[in-house]
């Protein structure tokens, strides 16, 4: 549906988009997730038609629409700050652009009619933008991009104006409302939680290139770069060096202290060092009984750490580990089973990795 | 209409003024007590009075000034005068508009070079720069003189283009005094005016003159009014342009109410009279100008 190929943009010096490749299909909800800066809404503006690409073309649906304005574009736009036209009422708003298309009366008037319903705003057709919420604002901004019934739908950071709360809601809505009307939707944001609950790929975008892109289970669970680990929710990284490499089991020597026996399959030919990466709610933790030293030895993948901090997150609890060196690793555990289990900061825990939960990165990405 | 000399700027703050607040603004109210409320009241005073045979002013009361206003030769100069103001107010109107778009839309370093040299004319006082104007406009003046130069007319003492003294000259002198009065709260309006609003209407399918005709030019339309309030209400009582500029061919209230002030055949009641009607036209139709705005927020 779109496709972007070769696309690279420039201002003066600064490349804000360096050679992107991407490809949308019908239907699909993408997301472009990246730190502020990164070049996504760039990326999203060459779509729409506010910015053309330096290199590269852009495609619509089969159509080269690089060199289009934004108004020949069959794309509609929902803007960070939602843009209404504080002029207009919230009917007249979502009516825009049909009128530019110069839609028969009526036929604007049903559409507008029902795209109300939809987002759940009957009965304030005749407020201004400046009466209404902000949760209100972002309906109107939706409905009035939907009711265009585009090919695309591209959505500029739409949610972070609200609060936590009601943010959260209007994301289960959106993703409702998109596999609804089946359009697809290209979906800009800097929240990785956002990213995760909603989107069916996600195109990690660091310094104007794409890191990685995939379904998100995909992007979470093997994550191709240190980057993109990093920025997709919470991440243990340590260095690791290869200790003795068998055919089919690794040894590996992390952060100097720790063993860990990976399947030699996960490591590329002739590496001797990388990274691991684990996910916080991936570190199995055993209250450490009785004679530590001796047990850290023998079980695999196993270690000794102290629990140095305890953060309370609600649903859970974060546990900071240190081990007898100094590393410190993140753990996530149920709200109320580090109280079950009995362990309290200062306590000593027995750590266990399992070699699946592991990811394994070049040392050079 | 009168201007009282009251605390309005900090009443509407929703609190009395207080003692410092009556002290900051006694300067303030004095003066405008002294030099605005007075001479108002005695304007109005005058306007009811007579005149005896040498011109002076005798305090025997008289509606007899007003009812000289409605006569038809005064009738026919406020309506040229309005015309003029008119001409003068759409053309400074769509001469300014485009500067105080591009200004409004520049990158703020530029708008304040820009903001400059729009002010640049104020440096130099009024009556050289409309001199200045007649210099170019005369018969044997600069622009005949261009135009001879480059062949465009044949002879500078068989056919020079008479420009002075027309109402050309009126409105153009009209034009440019009053031109940055226009600009400046246009400006102020486009630069308030969030881009992003510019990009939704694109997005929707609005080209860039539907653009400007549904979206830039309703949100900017309020500078537009204000330029054209302070437009129009000098320019029609103007009297050093007409007078430099138009001769004695084209003849404006403002021209009017001065010679009632000056001169051999003066009469200071009458022309109070005209001054107290033209303040009463505009305060009228500011009123209804409000209203109208008030109705369409509703």
């Amino acid at each position: 549906m779109v496709e972007l190929i070769g696309v690279n943009k420039q201002f003066g010096e600064f490349v804000a988009v360096d050679d992107v490749n991407l490809q949308v299909g019908s239907g699909e909800f993408l997301t472009l997730l990246g730190p502020s800066g990164c070049g996504k809404t760039t990326l999203l503006r060459m779509i729409s038609g506010f910015e053309t690409p330096t290199r590269g073309t852009v495609w619509l649906d089969g159509r080269d629409v690089t060199a289009l304005p934004p108004y020949r574009r069959d794309v509609n736009q929902v803007f960070q700050s939602y843009a209404l036209f504080p002029h207009l009422n919230v009917r007249d708003n979502i009516a825009f652009g049909l009128r530019m298309k110069r839609t028969p009366k009526a036929d604007v008037q049903q559409r507008v009619a029902r795209m109300v319903e939809m987002v759940g705003l009957s009965g304030m057709e005749n407020r201004r933008p400046n009466q209404l919420s902000g949760g209100q604002r972002q309906r109107v901004a939706l409905a009035r991009a939907l009711v265009c019934e585009p090919k695309v739908l591209l959505l500029d950071e739409p949610l972070a104006a609200l609060d936590a709360k009601l943010r959260r809601a209007m994301q289960v809505e959106l993703k409702r409302l998109q596999q609804r009307v089946g359009i697809t939707f290209v979906f800009v944001t800097h929240d990785q939680d956002e990213a995760l609950v909603m989107s069916d790929r996600i195109a990690v975008i660091n310094r104007g290139h794409i890191e990685q892109i995939g379904p998100v289970s995909e992007i979470y669970h093997r994550p191709a770069t240190r980057f993109v680990a990093d920025f997709l929710g919470q991440a243990n990284l340590l260095p690791a060096r290869v200790v003795q490499r068998e055919t089919f089991e690794t040894e590996l020597m992390v952060a100097d202290e720790i063993r860990e026996r990976i399947p030699s399959s996960r490591l590329p030919d002739g590496a001797s060092t990388a990274f691991l990466a684990f996910r916080p709610e991936k570190v199995r933790l055993v209250p450490d009984v009785a004679k530590p030293d001796d047990r850290s030895a023998c079980e695999p993948n196993s270690f000794i750490t102290t629990i140095a901090e305890e953060l309370f997150r609600g649903a859970t609890d974060q546990l900071l580990l240190r081990t007898p060196k100094g590393t410190e690793l993140t753990a996530v555990v149920p709200n109320g089973s580090a109280t079950v289990l009995a362990m309290h900061r200062g306590d000593r825990v027995l750590c266990h990795l399992h070699p699946d939960d592991l990811i394994v990165l070049n040392a050079g990405q | 209409m009168t201007p009282m000399p009251t605390a309005t700027g900090l009443t509407t703050a929703g609190r009395p003024p207080g003692v410092a607040g009556w002290a900051l603004m006694a300067p303030l109210a004095t003066w405008l007590g002294l030099f605005v409320a007075a001479p108002l009241v005695i304007l109005l005073a005058y306007s009811f009075c007579q005149r005896d045979a040498l011109g002076q002013v005798v305090p025997a009361f008289s509606t007899h000034n007003y009812a000289r206003v409605f006569d038809v030769v005064y009738l026919r100069i406020l309506g040229s005068s309005i015309f003029y103001a008119g001409l003068t107010t759409i053309l400074c109107g769509i001469v300014g508009y485009p500067v105080a778009y591009y200004m409004g839309r520049a990158p703020p370093r530029r708008q304040s070079r820009l903001l400059m040299l729009v002010m640049i004319p104020f440096w130099a006082s009024f009556l050289i720069r409309t001199y200045a104007w007649m210099t170019i406009l005369k018969e044997n003046g600069l622009l005949n003189g261009l135009l001879y130069a480059a062949r465009i007319i044949p002879d500078v003492l068989s056919g020079p283009m008479h420009l002075m003294y027309t109402p050309f000259a009126v409105v153009l002198g009209l034009v440019y005094s009053y031109l940055p009065f226009m600009i400046l709260p246009i400006y102020g309006s486009v630069e308030r005016l969030d881009g992003s609003l510019i990009e939704a209407a694109a997005d929707l399918g609005a080209g860039p003159l539907r653009t400007f005709g549904r979206v830039i030019l309703p949100l900017t339309w309020p500078g537009i009014a204000a330029g054209a309030m302070l437009v129009f209400v000098p320019s029609i009582g103007m009297f050093a342009v007409t007078d430099l500029m138009g001769g004695n061919r084209v003849l404006m209230v403002g021209n009017v109410i001065q010679n009632q002030f000056q001169g051999a055949g003066r009469d200071k009641p009458f022309g109070a009279a005209l001054g107290v009607t033209l303040m009463a036209l505009f305060a009228v139709s500011y009123l209804l100008a409000a209203r109208s705005r008030r109705d369409r927020t509703r």
